[in-house]
């Protein structure tokens, strides 16, 4: 036998799931790769392999307008979303002594409402007679409305980096609960103010989760399509919304296939960059 | 050794909520003196070892280091380095690395740093292993790295909080001697903290013996070991057969006392502790090693009793016995050195035993 006994229980065990996950994740996967090499014909769809689709998705102007659009909104929605979680989680294991996993649970409140109920919200608040122009109206601070709030890029940025905070905050958590306080005693034994040891100790150590963090908001920031299509107006618009256009009303769905799967390629490549960046800067750790 | 003293404390106070920690703590530690402070788990040895670093604050008294009073001044900013029970070495950073951690902030160049790294590293015998990484190490050498870490920085005093608990017993004893010779070669104070008295004894010059909160006695191991203090220092240091005696006289040729396990007899004045008022003490002890078993009938000793051995322990060098004395109180212990021509005594043996007056310890 080339697998040992344990091995073997072990892989009888996931199996179920396994399978279960090949189906769900490794099928669609491969229908939509295998569709993108195909071509619509009206209402049929031309088996013939060809890289037309690629070649269509790679030189047009608008979906490279699309994708540049979506990694930008993703990237600025991480990098705020992931700034913002950090002072959070630091807080939450460096100075909640009592009641953790009261803060904790409390963190989870926005997944007690669906998604979609959530980026409404956003558009009751930022809208024209929406909470907070009504507010500074109210206030006296502005005459009109301000018209700049929704409907536009900023607008998809603020929904984004709320809903996914609490994903950032979780892992940069756990990252942080991990580090062992004497390490932090020895830096300041050793002649570190607080500032230093941060910098020397603490964020190093932090740094797998600050990248799990920043995979798990970009990497779906990315495909978003409720938001931009909510919140975001004609200039909101991401690339996600052009697959869904492409295999819906304009009944495209090789060319469809072949944005997505551009996207992805394009989106596991900025995260392997990163993943390797921040094994380099988190240094010899497991 | 020199005298002068290199930290002081002054009714050093403790509290944590209203559990008081630490009740009013003097002490001197000289300099380049290996110090213990040596207690039972939960007597505040630690803390107060972590006040001295600097990562308590004292509640009320004054810790003085080298003559400055460390009032608010944090640990960063101290002449202390600390070697911790975890070692506490930085799983991001390789030996080098964490050996160089302090030297960062002091202004040297790359090569300065190098060479004191080496030297450090040479010093605690992991010469070489600079470009290891830390979870590449044994136990033993990460308390080696975690020990260089602290010695780069010339500290005034190195702390060290129970550095060799972790280790097994054959690598703790190694390193126990290690450690004192190399603190002896380098003259550096050394405070440890530990609760295993017989790795105080091996390694200190003085030891500082604490039960809750407070310091018990501070004196040379042998001092500690021969003239305890208290019943409960002298049964924490070693083992201590305790017996009920009655003063029965004072005067010139010493403290006459009636014991009723082993005689009559009369304790010179130098083994009467000063202030003693013969009619306080309660009880005397006597190391299992003072008292001896008379194999022979030609052995003499300076005064003997009579006793039934009642059980034995057999150590390989030393034979440890439990003797019931003149059928008095509990049984004693007496250590024997095995010899050659001789086996260890059965059970129920009646024995003769010999004991001198100025093996005993009087106490309140």
């Amino acid at each position: 036998m080339i697998l040992g006994r344990e091995a073997r229980q072990g892989l009888t065990l996931i199996s179920p799931t396994m399978i279960y996950a090949l189906l769900l994740l490794a099928a669609p996967l491969l229908t939509v790769v295998t569709f993108s090499f195909w071509t619509q014909d009206y209402l049929t769809i031309d088996t013939t392999l060809t890289l037309n689709n690629y070649r269509e998705a790679w030189t047009q102007p608008i979906y490279r307008i699309l994708i540049l659009r979506s990694l930008m909104v993703s990237l600025v929605v991480t990098l705020v979303t992931v700034l913002l979680a950090f002072p959070i989680a630091y807080y939450l294991s460096f100075h909640v002594t009592r009641r953790k996993a009261l803060w904790l649970f409390m963190i989870t409140i926005p997944f007690w409402t669906s998604y979609l109920l959530r980026v409404f919200l956003w558009k009751v608040i930022l809208g024209y007679n929406g909470v907070l122009n009504s507010a500074l109206t109210g206030l006296g601070i502005i005459d009109e409305p301000l018209t700049f709030l929704l409907y536009n890029i900023n607008a998809v940025i603020i929904t984004l980096a709320h809903a996914w905070a609490p994903f950032a905050i979780l892992p940069i958590f756990v990252a942080l609960e991990k580090i062992d306080r004497s390490l932090l005693e020895a830096a300041e034994d050793l002649g570190d103010g607080p500032v230093r040891r941060f910098f020397r100790v603490t964020l190093p150590l932090a740094m797998p989760g600050v990248i799990a963090s920043i995979l798990i908001v970009l990497i779906p920031t990315v495909g978003d399509f409720i938001t931009p299509r909510l919140v975001g107006g004609t200039d909101g618009l991401m690339i996600a919304n052009m697959i869904q256009i492409q295999f819906g009303k304009a009944n495209n769905a090789p060319l469809g296939a072949a944005l997505a799967v551009s996207s992805m390629v394009i989106v596991a490549s900025i995260s392997l960059v990163i993943y390797l960046a921040g094994k380099r800067f988190g240094g010899k750790t497991q | 050794m020199q005298d002068k003293p290199i930290i002081e404390l002054r009714d050093v106070i403790k509290r944590f909520g209203s559990v008081q920690a630490l009740n009013g703590i003097n002490a001197t530690i000289r300099e380049g003196e290996f110090f213990s402070l040596l207690g039972p788990s939960g007597c505040g040895k630690t803390t107060l070892l972590r006040m001295i670093a600097g990562f308590e604050d004292p509640t009320d008294g004054a810790i003085v280091i080298d003559g400055k009073s460390m009032q608010g001044i944090p640990a960063n900013r101290r002449p202390t380095n600390m070697v911790f029970q975890s070692y506490a070495i930085f799983p991001h950073l390789s030996v080098a690395e964490n050996v160089a951690y302090g030297l960062k902030k002091k202004k040297l160049s790359k090569a300065e740093i190098a060479a004191e790294v080496d030297k450090a590293l040479s010093m605690v015998d992991l010469a070489g292993y600079g470009r290891r990484a830390a979870h590449e190490l044994s136990g033993g050498q990460r308390q080696r790295v975690a020990l260089a870490r602290a010695l780069v920085m010339r500290p005034k005093v190195v702390l060290l909080d129970e550095p060799l608990s972790a280790l097994d017993k054959k690598l703790r004893e190694q390193m126990q001697v290690e450690l004192r010779q190399l603190q002896q070669s380098i003259g550096i104070t050394f405070i440890l903290v530990t609760h295993d008295q017989e790795e105080a004894l091996i390694m200190s010059d003085r030891i500082a013996v604490m039960f809750e909160g407070n310091i018990a006695q501070i004196d040379t191991p042998e001092g500690l070991y021969r003239r305890p203090v208290s019943k409960r220092v002298a049964s924490f240091i070693g083992v201590m057969n305790f017996l009920d005696a009655t003063a029965t006289g004072q005067d010139g040729t010493g403290l006459s006392l009636d014991i009723p396990a082993l005689g009559k007899v009369t304790v010179p004045p130098s083994h009467v502790p000063e202030g003693m008022a013969a009619a306080s003490v309660q009880s005397i002890g006597v190391r299992p090693e003072m008292l001896t078993i008379l194999f022979d009938g030609k052995d003499k000793a300076e005064s003997e009793t009579t006793g039934k051995v009642t059980g034995t322990s057999y150590y390989g060098d030393m034979t440890y016995y439990t003797v019931a004395l003149n059928g008095v109180g509990a049984p004693v212990t007496v250590s024997m050195r095995n010899t050659a021509g001789r086996s260890v005594l059965p059970v129920g043996s009646p024995v003769r035993v010999g004991w001198g007056a100025e093996s005993i310890v009087l106490f309140e």
